[in-house]
């Protein structure tokens, strides 16, 4: 079974408007994912980054589910959810938490002592240094973690299609399930080449996003 | 509208010059320490008193100004400012009442300067024009132009420039106190000069009760009213006058601690008027003159300098005076200088 580069190029052309909006589908899930998963992982992150037990138990935990495989994951989450976005969603939101929460968590504790007490000393209160101080000197690290989940999750979100979720995944699977037939190959290898640029497109979107959002007097 | 500061933070609040500090047996024991960093420290500040800490690295400086704003809590004893125990206040709007100069300095990196100085201004709510006007006033009470300074960040700024930042930052919202830790540590001889003749200025204008530690026994005699020189767990050896801690020295430790050329160091307190001067005749011409504003330290360095036997002093008008000789330097000192021998006080 060769890859045939005309074929390929011919199936691209007859299915571009399904890859775009697969493209589309993938790119939106992982995107609402990362923002779930944002919003809990930064905000579990505030609540525990002193509390030295809640801290370790909360990483330990993100830890676990990170090495529960996707596809079991995926599994377990179709008698409690169904099918479709929401056990995809889900799965990744769990995938995203432990490099969102750990970088949090790592960036509030970075923040010098000197400046933790020129803070307070001038009167803000502890919450305040936190949204103040130390969020504005952690952000690239959490947005680091932010793109190591990124990383993560576009990966798995390929697996998705198989609870029916959105996705390029969707073309993969299709592949492997009708090996043999004609386009069998053209479906696996554009899905992955899809998820593949996909991934270095977001990478990059990642370093312009850090840039742009990061006080310049803390750029190197 | 944020919730209301209790009453007695508001009477701290509504005063930007000086207040009444007392600290009352207060005991500082960090956990896990073999020895109290400090012990039973007493001490009472008067409204409008430069007080200035020195001693030795480690004997309990900053803990006891960290004691003050409720950065650190005592083990015991109390504190009070204007009569207020500062222990029964809400210690973060204690604190925006509370100039306070870390030794480290501690600005935010990820602030511009501007920020940085409008950081407890926005703490209490002042305006966007008034925060401006107040950052561009401190930027130029500081030396720092700030057309050139404002929106740089701090990693731009050399460590003295950071240092006059932190200081312009404790000032922002004129508070009744300032506590200041090293504030002219990092910068070079001749800047430090100019700050604290720049400090000094600024004191005797706004008058504020300020707790300031240094290194330097010469720039506690320059600034101080009083001067306490402190040993291990923060224990005050002698807590005086520049004047009579270099004239009458507690004992062999604020001795040692002032080190040799005690009279020298006495002659910055003394303006050349107290010398009785010569006949102006008796100055051999030279261009080298002396001003009646300068002390009887600038008087000799000048007569060194200049190997003259004696030297013109000039009024604010150009008018010669009279003149003055290392003879009558030593006249003044001659007068003043009690027994050297230690007493038992303090
Ligand atoms: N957070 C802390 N925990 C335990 N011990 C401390 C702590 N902070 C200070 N100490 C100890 O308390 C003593 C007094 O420290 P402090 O910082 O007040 O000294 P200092 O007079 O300001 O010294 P320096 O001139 O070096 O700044 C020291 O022995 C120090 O080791
Ligand atoms: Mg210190």
């Amino acid at each position: 079974m060769n890859l045939d580069l005309n074929g390929l190029l011919t199936f691209w052309a007859r299915r571009w408007d399904d890859i775009l909006e697969l493209l589309g589908e993938h790119l939106t899930v992982v995107a609402v994912a990362l923002a779930l998963a944002m919003v809990i992982g930064v905000g579990v992150g505030m609540l525990v980054w002193d509390k030295p037990f809640p801290r370790s138990t909360v990483i330990a935990a993100a830890g676990v589910a990170l090495t529960i495989p996707s596809l079991a994951l995926l599994a377990l989450l179709i008698p409690v959810v169904g099918l479709g976005w929401t056990p995809t969603v889900i799965a990744l939101v769990m995938y995203s938490l432990l490099p969102i929460v750990r970088n949090t968590v790592v960036g509030l504790r970075e923040v010098p002592p000197a400046i933790m007490e020129s803070a307070l000393g001038m009167g803000m209160t502890p919450f305040t240094v936190l949204l103040r101080v130390q969020l504005p000197m952690a952000w690239p690290i959490i947005l680091t973690g932010v793109r190591v989940a990124a990383q993560l999750t576009i990966g798995v979100a390929a697996i998705a299609a198989y609870v029916a979720g959105p996705g390029l995944g969707q073309f993969i699977f299709q592949g492997l399930s009708s090996l043999g037939s004609k386009n069998a190959l053209n479906f696996a290898v554009t899905g992955t080449l899809g998820v593949v640029i996909l991934a270095l497109v977001v990478d990059a979107a990642f370093v312009a996003i850090t840039r742009s959002t990061t006080s310049r007097g803390l750029r190197a | 509208m944020p919730k209301q500061p209790n009453t007695a933070v508001l009477q701290i609040a509504g005063k930007t010059s000086g207040a009444l500090i007392e600290l009352d047996h207060v005991t500082k024991q960090y956990p896990n320490q073999p020895v109290a960093a400090v012990q039973d420290f007493s001490m009472t500040v008067q409204p409008g008193e430069l007080i200035m800490f020195v001693g030795p690295s480690g004997c309990g400086k900053t803990t006891t100004m960290k004691i003050i704003n409720r950065n650190t809590a005592p083990t015991s004893g109390s504190i009070s400012i204007d009569g207020r125990d500062v222990l029964s206040l809400n210690p973060s709007e204690l604190r925006r009442h509370i100039g306070y100069v870390i030794q480290q300095i501690g600005l935010f990196p990820h602030m511009t300067i501007a920020e940085n100085i409008g950081v407890v201004p926005k703490l209490l709510n002042w305006s966007k024009e008034k925060t401006n006007d107040r950052v561009h006033e401190l930027l130029t009470t500081v030396g720092l132009e700030p057309g050139d300074f404002a929106h740089r960040y701090p990693k731009q700024l050399s460590g003295g420039q950071q240092q006059r930042v932190g200081v312009a930052r404790a000032l922002a919202a004129d508070p009744p106190v300032m506590l200041m830790d090293e504030p002219f540590g990092a910068t070079d001889p001749i800047t430090r000069e100019k700050l604290q003749a720049e400090f000094l200025r600024l004191q005797a204008s706004i008058g504020k009760t300020i707790i300031f530690v240094t290194h330097d026994f010469d720039e506690a005699v320059r600034l101080g009213d009083r001067i306490a020189v402190l040993s291990n767990r923060s224990q005050i050896e002698q807590f005086d006058t520049p004047a009579n801690i270099l004239t009458n020295p507690a004992n062999e430790y604020v001795s040692s601690f002032i080190g040799l050329g005690t009279a020298i160091k006495r002659l910055v307190l003394i303006p050349v008027t107290e010398a009785r001067l010569g006949p102006a005749s008796a100055a051999a011409g030279g261009t080298t003159t002396i001003r009646t504003t300068d002390s009887l330290r600038d008087a000799l360095d000048a007569l060194v300098l200049t190997g003259l036997p004696a030297l013109a002093v000039l009024d604010e008008q150009n008018r010669a005076v009279g003149s003055i000789s290392v003879d009558q330097i030593s006249a003044v000192l001659g007068t003043e200088v009690p027994v050297l021998a230690p007493t038992a006080e303090v």
